[in-house]
């Protein structure tokens, strides 16, 4: 079992901080609607504000690991150019599924929407953050900034969602490889 | 104009909002400049070569740069100007919301080609 360290790059990038955030956006929007939309949840508490507060933070410190890395250490060894004449495109993504018909959308459609649509994230959550950590309970008495701010983190959901979607489906038809390779340990046949 | 100024007089509202309408429509507009920039990065050659600012991500790496300056500066300009005020909370979240959605849509590339 073996990996290159390009690709551990790319699990911590898609499987570390971009799952994660899509696990923790899902908690938080639970949260957010029980707490400011069920007319059944008892009075927050000052544990509770800081909990919540904490846990918006972290998201958003998640968002932006994820598109930076993405876009500063994935994206480069994604679109990196090949020297001309060069038939085995393994090491380069971009080309590889470029170079046939049926892959080609995953570039055109795939990664061009998801290099875009990813940044969105960050920009949601972080505001987000700062408006519940600023207001905190006061939200439970502004309707119209509570939902404008609930409709950001579920937008932010489904931006991170195509991300994901993209960047797994790439990553199955043109792994970003290369780099030092990395030894698991040996298996044996059963 | 969006914003009034908080009355201290009773019955005048104790949680003022321009602060959390400021952050909200400052996202609304960076989500919004985003694919704006991408769009002009994609159908001009000086825009192109003018948002590489670092070659190994290329012009991504301009385009998204101006558009997280372009949400901060505008969050600084909006809470500066909105901060210890009650704000007109409905235009200003319906305003960041379209802003958002159009930003949503214009990041999906056939869409994007149409301009």
């Amino acid at each position: 079992m073996e990996f290159t360290v390009r690709s551990l790059f790319t699990m911590i990038h898609g499987m570390g901080f971009g799952a994660l955030y899509l696990m923790a956006c899902s908690g938080a929007l639970v949260e957010l609607h029980r707490r400011y939309r069920s007319p059944l949840c008892p009075e927050t508490t000052i544990a509770d504000e800081k909990f919540l507060r904490i846990y918006l933070t972290v998201m958003a410190v998640l968002a932006w690991l994820t598109v930076l890395s993405g876009a500063y250490i994935i994206y480069p060894w994604y679109r990196a150019v090949p020297p001309p004449g060069l038939a085995n495109l393994a090491r380069f993504p971009q080309r590889l599924l470029m170079s046939s018909p049926s892959t080609i959308g995953w570039h055109s459609i795939g990664m061009e929407w998801k290099e875009h649509v990813a940044w969105l994230v960050p920009i949601a959550i972080t505001m987000a953050a700062a408006v519940v950590s600023r207001n905190g309970r006061n939200l439970r008495n502004q309707p119209q900034l509570r939902s404008a701010v609930l409709a950001f983190v579920w937008i932010s959901l489904l931006a991170a969602g195509i991300a994901g979607f993209f960047g797994a489906m790439i990553n199955k038809h043109a792994p970003v490889e290369g780099g030092t390779t990395i030894h698991l340990m040996e298996g044996g046949q059963r | 104009m969006m914003a009034h100024d908080a009355s201290p007089q009773a019955g005048a509202p104790t949680f003022l909002n321009g602060g959390g309408a400021a952050a909200l429509l400052a996202a609304g507009i960076g989500s919004f400049l985003l694919p704006v920039f991408a769009i002009l990065g994609d159908q001009s050659a000086f825009f192109k070569a003018l948002f590489i600012f670092w070659k190994p991500t290329g012009p991504l790496s301009g385009v998204t740069t101006c558009a997280i300056a372009a949400w901060l500066v505008a969050w600084l300009i909006l809470h500066r100007a909105w901060r210890g005020r009650d704000v007109a909370i409905g235009r200003a979240s319906t305003a960041a919301l379209v802003l958002l959605l159009f930003g949503l849509l214009l990041t999906f590339p056939p869409i994007a080609d149409l301009f």
